[in-house]
């Protein structure tokens, strides 16, 4: 008998990325929901098949042959609910992260008020804001309509306005924006959403609602000037966001029509886990999500009172890389690389990888620059998202990243076929994190179909999470402390539940292990040398339990920020002793 | 698995659908014989507009500027023309600054439209209109050589072929470039200097078939009023065999370069076609093929990137890749007669 609430429901997952479409079964297993198989195929929203639903069909194939049970029909369609025989499935959900970066204006009175909530809004979903009209904007009115017919958007943003506050302002930025949207082609017409004062909503409606088949109104993201509340805004951008890839992407429509409407963007299904997260899990520190792929880098962090979402297609590794170099150096991204590769051969890498987005690294060279792209990526992920993380959440120090239990982290950089060690590092390097915390790898890229599955049965995310489907990689010790390198600053004791001990002296500027297996626990004694701070303190250690993982324990000696070598040789030779160390080459 | 097919055909039908992005008016008919440049749909889009603030300027209230204002919606305008006056001794006026059209009137305002709103949409290829797109486009189709690039700057030309490239892997430079040579699309190697791109437009030339761009100079290239098309990518890279053998064979005779820019949702991508009399309609290559043993790809990443060569087999499951990675991959021989291992996500067949 199964223990969940429901009746053993079988659940079929799709995410539909920008290279790859993923079918995922989960079924109920000895009473408890678990992750049973996963099929893969390559995505298909672009030419020449143009329809998400073929991809996500071959995916459903290769699945079932997996399962060794139909769950598609003669007619390639899927068979719901579960058959006697077997075949078919109760429900399905979808996830979606495949399509072009959705263009975005967004609208709202003061920079640091209603623009920055316009902004967080629109960086939780796969959108690049590529106009923003304020009150402080000097240009004219019919500069601005130019400028946004120019940049033909999918989508506008338009906040402003406490709730009972003043209007006038927000119903005059409105005009051009309003012009512009009569001017563009019918059909080009971009989707509104509408989260500002609710005082004038009646009259957004007037002004949109013959411009566009698709006017959203959502409660204020600003309903006071202290107070911001992105979440309900949030859930009605998801909705925008899947009907405009209905009107973009062939197949996504059959999909919604398949999963009765459980169709959710898939950087929106990961920040509700992280929130579901945050709630049940939720200790002092925060609990953070990355994941970085084809489409986007995502950072989603849950604290106590609060969760954020952020989207970053231009940190992307595919189509958007020759952009990268908006943000960062050619020199900036060669820092991580064990190789000594030109800046002339990594600025082709990112032109010519952008051409074929799910191309992967066959030779050592190509892995050694794409890694460090991802490192340098997930980094500038992590420093921009930083910027909306909560004031009062626990930290070492105000300018490192916060203290987080657990990190979990996913997508085709991290998951694809890496050793844990190399995945390992990566997040060490670009996220940099501080104190002890345990590190997770979504290695079948779960997270965001559990945040889906949510909608259509609470039981099983829970049960699937607690089910050993996410490869721990262990626990991550990292001090911070400025000393000399080589110089020891911590002292390690590992007690094992056989009474067995080892110990490490970790010196500044290396990484050491202590194994300690998947599933099995441990007591760490800690003592600090020159300051060190791992959380209790500086210079103070203590005692805590520790779990295992593919690396045990490991602990990160390099000081935060890591500072590398400004000498190339010697921090290619550091490079590749921390990959010796715990990447396993 | 399925795989995407990069097409260097000797000959072909080819068969395109050519679209407005919204509606507009078509310009062909069913059957007529269309050239690569000419029109064959056309829309209005204006995309710069003057705000007249009437009310603001007469300083008087948005419902008296209403009425005083002289011009209506889809009035054409010249320069100078007086949309309203205001009342009094010494009556203030509003006037056009530039000559448009009318596209709103309300609130005491006055929106015109001005500048070219047209846009025009070119056949991209010759060959006959063999279905029409009520209010987008046409389906065009003409039989002949087709190579398809990989990066375009977005025009569209059509000239002799000449080939200045000696082998897959040359360089084009600033002091090729001869008057000999003007007027001509050339088949041109790699070019790695702003100063060839420019010595190209000042001769000028009709088109540039591509392997290879530098980064650096893609602003440029996109500024040059003919097309240039890449069949590699950026870097320095030499041109495919197949599409080098194809092209150069094929020198002196009339091509036409669509250096349309690469769509990956769409699927238009850069194209160079050289028109060949037929008796019948050659059959039309496949959009997609599955990997098998036999089939001619190209290398799309490391190692030999871009070099042409043949699936010897393909392994069950996944393989380790010299990079440590597992993926399905493929044994490819490749034209040097090297043998390696390819991650099937790295391939494309050519055909």
């Amino acid at each position: 008998m199964p223990s969940s609430l429901v009746d053993g429901n079988s659940l079929l997952a799709v995410d539909v990325g920008a290279a790859n479409t993923r079918a995922v079964l989960f079924d109920v297993v000895e009473g408890e929901y678990r992750f049973v198989a996963s099929g893969t195929a390559p995505s298909t929203a672009e030419a020449p098949l143009k329809d998400v639903s073929e991809g996500a069909r071959q995916a459903i194939r290769n699945l079932q042959a997996l399962l060794g049970r139909p769950l598609l029909d003669k007619q390639n369609n899927l068979i719901t609910p579960n058959q006697p025989n077997g075949s078919g499935v109760d429900a399905l959900v979808v996830t979606l992260s495949a399509g072009a970066t959705i263009r975005t204006v967004i609208v709202g009175l003061l920079k640091d008020v209603s623009i920055e909530s316009a902004r967080r809004l629109t960086e939780s979903t796969y959108a690049r804001i590529v106009e923003t009209i304020g009150l402080n904007d000097q240009r004219r009115p019919d500069q601005q309509i130019d400028n946004i017919i120019r940049m033909r958007p999918d989508l506008l943003v338009i906040t402003g306005g406490t709730d009972g506050g003043a209007s006038r302002s927000i119903k005059k930025l409105l005009e051009p924006v309003g012009l512009a949207s009569f001017l563009l082609p019918e059909e080009k017409r971009p989707a509104v959403l509408f989260a500002g004062n609710e005082k004038i909503g009646d009259e957004v409606r007037d002004m949109f609602g013959p411009l566009t088949a698709s006017l959203h109104l959502s409660p204020n993201v600003r309903p006071s000037l202290e107070t911001e509340d992105l979440e309900p805004a949030q859930r009605e951008l998801a909705h925008i966001v899947v009907g405009i890839r209905k009107r973009q992407i062939k197949g996504v429509d059959l999909l919604d029509q398949w999963s009765d409407g459980h169709i959710l963007p898939t950087a929106y299904a990961t920040g509700r886990m992280v929130r579901f997260l945050a709630k049940v899990y939720g200790s002092k520190k925060g609990i953070l999500v990355v994941d970085i792929g084809a489409s986007a880098a995502l950072i989603s962090a849950g604290f106590k009172d609060k969760s954020t979402l952020n989207v970053y297609p231009q940190f992307g590794l595919g189509e958007n890389l020759p952009g990268l170099l908006n943000y960062t150096s050619l020199e900036d991204i060669l820092r991580w690389s064990p190789l000594d590769i030109s800046t002339g051969v990594l600025r082709d890498y990112l032109y010519q990888k952008s051409l074929y987005p799910s191309a992967i690294a066959a030779t050592k060279e190509d892995l050694a620059i794409a890694q460090s792209v991802t490192r340098q990526a997930l980094y500038l992920a992590m420093q921009s998202a930083r910027r909306d993380f909560p004031r009062n959440i626990a930290t070492i120090k105000p300018n490192l990243t916060p203290l987080f239990e657990p990190i979990l982290a996913g997508g085709g950089a991290l998951s694809d076929a890496l050793r844990p060690g190399q995945g390992l590092l990566i997040l060490l390097d670009s996220l940099q994190p501080v104190g002890v915390t345990t590190v997770i790898l979504d290695q079948n890229n779960l997270l965001p179909l559990l945040g889906a599955a949510a909608s259509q049965n609470n039981i099983l995310p829970v049960q699937v999470l607690e089910s050993g489907a996410f490869l721990s990689v262990g626990t991550v010790v990292s001090p911070v402390v400025t000393a000399k390198y080589g110089t020891p600053i911590l002292l390690g004791k590992l007690t094992y539940e056989n009474g067995v001990e080892a110990r490490v002296e970790l010196k500044y500027g290396s990484l050491e292990t202590l194994p300690l297996q998947s599933g099995e626990v441990g007591k760490l004694a800690i003592q600090c040398l020159r300051g060190a701070n791992v959380g209790f303190g500086p210079g103070r250690g203590g005692t805590i339990p520790v779990s295992g993982g593919a690396l045990g324990v490991v602990f990160d000696g390099r000081g935060r920020p890591l500072d590398l070598p400004s000498d190339p040789v010697r921090r290619r030779e550091l490079i590749k002793k921390w990959n010796w160390t715990i990447g396993g080459e | 698995m399925q795989a995407p097919v990069n097409h260097i055909v000797g000959l072909t039908s080819i068969v395109r659908e050519r679209i407005l992005p919204f509606s507009g008016t078509v310009l062909v008919q069913l059957n007529q014989k269309v050239s690569p440049n000419e029109v064959i749909a056309e829309s209005n889009w204006a995309r710069e507009h003057i705000l007249l603030d009437v009310a603001r300027l007469l300083r008087v209230t948005p419902a008296v500027a209403e009425r005083l204002i002289k011009i209506k919606v889809d009035d054409r305008v010249p320069a100078n023309t007086e949309v309203a006056v205001g009342k009094g001794l010494f009556p203030r006026s509003v006037r056009t600054p530039r000559e448009g059209r009318v596209v709103v009137v309300g609130g005491g305002q006055v929106l015109i439209e001005v500048g070219d709103p047209k846009i025009e949409l070119h056949a991209g290829l010759p060959g006959t209109v063999v279905e029409i797109i009520p209010n987008r486009g046409a389906v065009i189709q003409t039989a002949g050589a087709l190579v398809q690039g990989i990066w375009g700057n977005g025009r569209i030309e059509s000239g002799l072929l000449v080939n200045i490239a000696e082998s897959p892997n040359g360089v084009l430079v600033a002091n090729r470039l001869d008057v000999s040579l003007r007027g001509s699309i050339l088949l041109a190697g790699m070019v790695k200097d702003a100063e060839t791109l420019k010595a190209a437009s000042e001769l000028p030339v009709r088109g540039l078939i591509l392997s290879s761009l530098y980064p650096s100079l893609i602003p440029m290239a996109r500024e040059m009023r003919f097309p240039i098309m890449l069949t590699e990518g950026f870097g320095a890279l030499p041109m495919n065999s197949a599409a080098y053998k194809l092209l150069s064979t094929n020198a002196k005779r009339e091509i036409t370069v669509n250096a349309e820019i690469y769509d990956r949702y769409s699927g238009a991508r850069p194209e160079a076609i050289i028109q060949l009399p037929t008796f019948t309609d050659p059959p039309i290559p496949h959009e997609v093929d599955d990997f098998s043993p036999g089939l001619q790809i190209r290398m799309r990443r490391p190692p030999a990137m871009g070099m042409i060569g043949s699936i010897v087999a393909i392994p069950r499951g996944l393989t380790m890749l010299p990079s440590g990675l597992r993926a399905p991959a493929a044994e490819v021989k490749l034209e040097n007669g090297e043998t390696v291992i390819v991650p099937l996500v790295n391939l494309e067949v050519v055909g």
